[in-house]
Order: C-alpha cells, then sequence, then structure tokens
C-alpha cells in the first residue's frame, strides 16, 4: 500500500503515526497512520461522520481542546480553506487576502494572488458584495498568498452549484500546479477526488481503509475506463454498490 | 437539436404575448406583491412634518387666545426670549457649561467603559473580577447613587461628572463586552490557522467585530448622558441649562423653561445625529447589506 512511499525523494512533509482522537467515549480517529509527499495532492473521503474534519482539524492544529494521542508532524507553513469562505465581513477583499500577512510587499502579493483567482478590480469591495464561488476563490487566494508547503481544505465547494465547482476545480489545479503545495482536500464527491487528486484515502472505522494512487492521465475525462473502475472500487470502500438498484 | 430549442424558447413568450395571456397575469400578481408588503416611496422631508404640524397648532392656538401664555407663551416669544438670553450672553454660557459636563462625563464613561468590558470579554480572570460590580452597579439606577455620590464627592462638578460617566459607562460596557463575546468562533479558528500575534488578533478581529455592539452602546450612552445631566443640574448647580431651567421655574418664566427644554432636544437629536453618523461611517460593511 505505501509502495509509492518508497521511491520518492526526501521525508514526507505530513507524517501522522498511531493518532487517536476522542470524544467522550467515541474514538473517532483510532491509530491512523498517514504520510503526504511534498507537493503531493491527496483526496480524503469517507462516510458522513467518519472523521474527515476531526483528522483535519489535527493537522490544522485547531484540535487541543480533543483528547487523543499520537504523532502528528506538519509544516509550519501551512493554510486552511474551510467550507465557508471565512473572509471577515469587516475587511475588504485585499485585506482578507493579506490578512496576518507580516511582509513587506503583502499588499503586492495579494493582488497578484486576486489576479491569479480571476478577481483582479475587486480589491476594494466588501465580501457581502460577492458571490459564493467569488468568496471562495478569496478564500483561496488567502490561502495561496503565504505559499503554503501544505494546503488543508475540507469541503471547500461544498456549498457551490455544480458550474462553479467544475471552474473550481480546474481553478485549484492550476494553482497547486504553480504553488506546488502538498494538498488535503476532503470530499464528498468520488468524482471531484478522482479528478483532482494523485492519491485518494478512504477514512472508515478511524483508519485509512483505501489508498490508491489514480493512475488516470491528465486531463482526465469521467468517461474513461480507469477512471471508472476507480470510482466503483472508491465505491465500493465507502459502502456503496455500483449496480443498480432497480432492473432496468 | 440545439437550434431547435433556441426557436422553441424564443417563440413561446412571443405567442403567448399575442394571445395576451401569460404575461399580464404574470405582471399583476408581481405589482400586487410589491403593493401590500412595501411601505411605498419615503415621503421627502417626512420627519419634519410631525413637528411642523404641532408648531402650526401652537401658533394658531396663541394667536386664537385658546392658549394661556403663562401656560405656554406663543412661539414667536419663546424665539424673542432665546433671542434676548442669546444676546445677553447667558444660554451660550449654560449651554457651554452642559456640553462641557456631559463631554467630560461621556469621555470617561466610555473609555472605563470600553476598557472593562476589553478586560472582561477577552479574558475569564477579567470577567469573574469584573462583570459582577457591573452587573450589581447596573441594577442600581444611577440617579439613586446622588446621594451617596454627594456625601463622596460634594455638590461640585467632580459629583456630576462622576453621575454622568457612571450612568455612561453601564450601556457601554453590556454592549460591547456581549459583542465582544458573541464573535463567531470560527473567525477565532481563522486567526488561528494564519498565525495571527495576540495583538493582531485583537486589532483585526476583536475590535472591529465587537464594533457594532460598541455604537448600539454609544447611543444609549448619549442618551443616559442627557438625562443625567438634567437631574445634577436641578439637584443642585450654579449654572448650565437645568440650572437656568430651574431657576426659571422658581419666577414663573415658562418661556425660558421652553428654551431650556428646546436646547436639550437640540442636543440630544444632534448628539445622536452624530453618533449614527459615526457609526455609519465605521460600519460601512454592514450597511452595503441594507442598501
Ligand atoms: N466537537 C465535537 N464534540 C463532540 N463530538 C464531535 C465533535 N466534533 C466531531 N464530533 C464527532 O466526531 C465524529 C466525526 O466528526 P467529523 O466532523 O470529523 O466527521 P466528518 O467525516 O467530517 O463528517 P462530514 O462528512 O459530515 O463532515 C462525528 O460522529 C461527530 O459527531
Ligand atoms: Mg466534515
Amino acid at each position: 500500500m505505501a509502495s509509492h512511499l518508497g521511491g520518492l525523494s526526501g521525508a514526507p512533509v505530513v507524517r501522522v503515526e498511531s493518532l487517536v482522537r476522542r470524544f467522550g467515549p467515541r474514538t473517532v480517529l483510532d491509530g491512523l497512520s498517514l504520510d503526504i509527499e511534498k507537493g503531493e495532492f491527496v483526496a480524503l473521503l469517507g462516510r458522513s461522520g467518519s472523521g474527515k474534519s476531526t483528522l483535519l482539524r489535527a493537522l490544522a492544529d485547531l484540535d487541543d481542546k480533543v483528547s487523543g494521542s499520537g504523532r502528528l508532524e506538519t509544516p509550519d507553513k501551512k493554510s486552511v480553506v474551510f467550507q465557508d469562505a471565512r473572509l471577515l465581513p469587516w475587511k475588504r477583499v485585499l485585506e482578507n487576502v493579506v490578512l496576518g500577512l507580516d511582509l513587506p510587499d503583502a499588499a503586492e502579493r495579494g493582488r497578484v494572488a486576486l489576479e491569479e483567482v480571476g478577481l483582479s478590480g475587486r480589491e476594494t469591495a466588501w465580501p457581502v458584495e460577492l458571490s459564493g464561488g467569488e468568496q471562495q476563490r478569496v478564500a483561496l487566494a488567502r490561502s495561496l498568498v503565504r505559499d503554503p508547503d501544505l494546503l488543508l481544505a475540507d469541503e471547500p465547494f461544498g456549498a457551490l452549484d455544480a458550474l462553479t465547482r467544475l471552474r473550481m476545480h480546474d481553478l485549484l489545479r492550476q494553482l497547486c500546479a504553480r504553488h506546488q503545495p502538498a494538498v488535503l482536500l476532503v470530499t464528498h464527491d468520488v468524482d471531484e477526488a478522482v479528478t483532482l487528486a494523485d492519491r485518494v484515502l478512504v477514512l472508515d472505522n478511524g483508519a485509512i481503509a483505501a489508498d490508491i494512487v489514480i493512475d488516470v492521465p491528465r486531463p482526465r475525462d469521467h468517461g474513461d475506463r480507469r477512471f471508472g473502475e476507480i470510482r466503483s472500487e472508491l465505491l465500493r470502500h465507502l459502502g456503496l454498490d455500483t449496480k443498480p438498484l432497480l432492473p432496468i | 437539436m440545439n437550434a431547435f430549442s433556441t426557436t422553441a424558447s424564443s417563440t413561446i413568450p412571443y405567442a403567448s404575448d399575442e394571445r395576451g395571456l401569460i404575461p399580464p397575469a404574470v405582471q399583476t400578481r408581481k405589482t400586487g406583491a410589491r403593493r401590500r408588503l412595501a411601505l411605498g416611496r419615503a415621503i421627502p422631508f417626512g420627519a419634519l412634518i410631525g413637528p411642523i404640524l404641532l408648531l402650526v397648532i401652537w401658533s394658531i392656538g396663541s394667536i386664537a387666545g385658546v392658549i394661556d401664555p403663562r401656560t405656554l407663551p406663543a412661539p414667536w416669544s419663546v424665539v424673542g426670549t432665546a433671542v434676548d438670553l442669546i444676546a445677553e450672553g447667558k444660554l451660550q454660557e449654560h449651554l457651554m457649561t452642559s456640553a462641557w459636563r456631559a463631554a467630560q462625563g461621556l469621555v470617561f464613561g466610555i473609555l472605563i467603559g470600553t476598557i472593562l468590558a476589553l478586560i472582561s470579554g477577552l479574558s475569564r480572570l477579567g470577567e469573574a473580577i469584573i462583570d459582577g460590580p457591573v452587573q450589581i452597579k447596573r441594577a442600581i439606577p444611577t440617579l439613586a447613587l446622588i446621594p451617596l455620590l454627594m456625601l463622596w464627592f460634594g455638590i461640585g462638578e467632580g459629583m456630576k461628572v462622576t453621575t454622568i460617566a457612571l450612568a455612561v459607562l453601564i450601556p457601554i460596557y453590556i454592549q460591547t463586552h456581549s459583542s465582544l463575546r458573541s464573535i463567531d468562533s470560527r473567525y477565532v479558528e481563522l486567526a488561528q490557522t494564519l498565525r495571527m500575534g495576540y495583538g493582531e488578533f485583537i486589532r483585526q478581529v476583536i475590535l472591529p467585530g465587537a464594533l457594532p455592539g460598541f455604537f448600539l452602546g454609544l447611543r444609549f450612552a448619549v442618551t443616559y448622558a442627557w438625562l443625567s445631566l438634567v437631574v445634577v443640574e436641578q439637584v443642585n448647580a450654579t449654572s448650565g441649562i437645568g440650572y437656568m431651567i430651574d431657576l426659571a421655574r422658581n419666577y414663573g418664566q415658562t418661556d425660558v423653561v421652553i428654551v431650556g427644554l428646546v436646547v436639550y432636544a437640540l442636543l440630544g437629536l444632534a448628539s445622536d445625529g452624530i453618533v449614527r453618523l459615526f457609526q455609519e461611517r465605521s460600519l460601512s460593511w454592514r450597511r452595503t447589506l441594507a442598501d
């Protein structure tokens, strides 16, 4: 399962060993181990309540109130994209992008990042003046302007309509190709995972139940035979049968 | 296929238009709903209509002799009195004294209220120490404290400013504190993932987030400041609008009393207007929602 790790040079940027996280009597993560290589795009699938967000929050150091154990190694430079864009409503778009960025050329970097996500010209808009998709693009710009080594995203496109989602997929791919962060993308959408990721994980019973390297050449086509095989395999791991429920 | 669907979609409204069936029905329903729910267009300077009407009734009553001038002097004699008072320099002098008292009380009250709200909003220990006493203070009407404050501070300016400041700090504290505490924890998480320092977190997230509450408190505070001013000036003072009114009452000068009341009204309206102006400026990120 971990064979693909051997050939790559350098240490992984994320190293998780026997991670345990509990909420009261409920053990959500139960001895989970995971490595993510430099620049690798990993998608994380799992049933609702399987602990995907719990894992992501652990990686983002947002779980200091949660009890548990284990070894966690993450880079210092990491960014999080939440399901909601989480822009500060009282800051203009550009200020939101460079929030907390303590660099002399912060504003200039912010402008470049906004241009990358196709929002130049909206620097002085208030967040309420943007559409949902635009807000999420600002959030993406805010994450990438920090040049993270690790990008953590928890269903970042969950609230967007299908068309905007597809656009965001392209954008995310492009941006990741340029900035080369390692990515952990939590999603419910199997197609999204297979389209975007180098590797797809399935979380079940508090551990990684499947770890599949996506060997479909890019650009990936949903109609591709290999794409279909991987999708079926993932759905099986998620407890869904791909056989039609009704005889047609 | 594509061509067919475009022609089809463009012919349908045209055809129904011709028959004159669907569009009119849709239209009536729309305007009907609008009429029922909305208030309609604002009347220009509508806020002035009520007061002007009162003024007209007052004038007519005075001319017709229905209103006894000892009860309520005619509007023009009140204006005349005001002009006389200004010419003598008395009105300005009293006004300055009152405004200065209110301003000092407001500044101290706002400063203390804000600082207490920040300490108690940002630390558990601060809350444990500060919140209780403030709630107790809140339960005692400020005006009931005047006798005690007179014993402590005498009857000079110190007592008056303290009374006003005590009245002012309560709404500032309550509103700022509750607005601080209701800042969405998701923003706190965000600040954490952006690795903001504590100082920056306070400046970028906490203070702007608490600003709506602060302004709400400020509008109450200004009202409370004038309210306490009126009382402290009538209890014991040798200057100020309240003193002017009290003195006029002793001599039965209804017109002077009314001049004083008008000045209070103008001060109250003006200060509320100023606060609202600041509020709109600083909270323009919210106003865009309301537009
Ligand atoms: N703060 C919390 N307190 C108590 N239980 C929690 C808390 N956060 C999560 N849980 C529990 O942990 C489990 C995993 O939650 P988590 O949010 O990680 O699931 P998820 O895989 O992200 O689900 P979804 O796909 O629906 O977002 C759930 O059963 C949830 O009830
Ligand atoms: Mg989740």
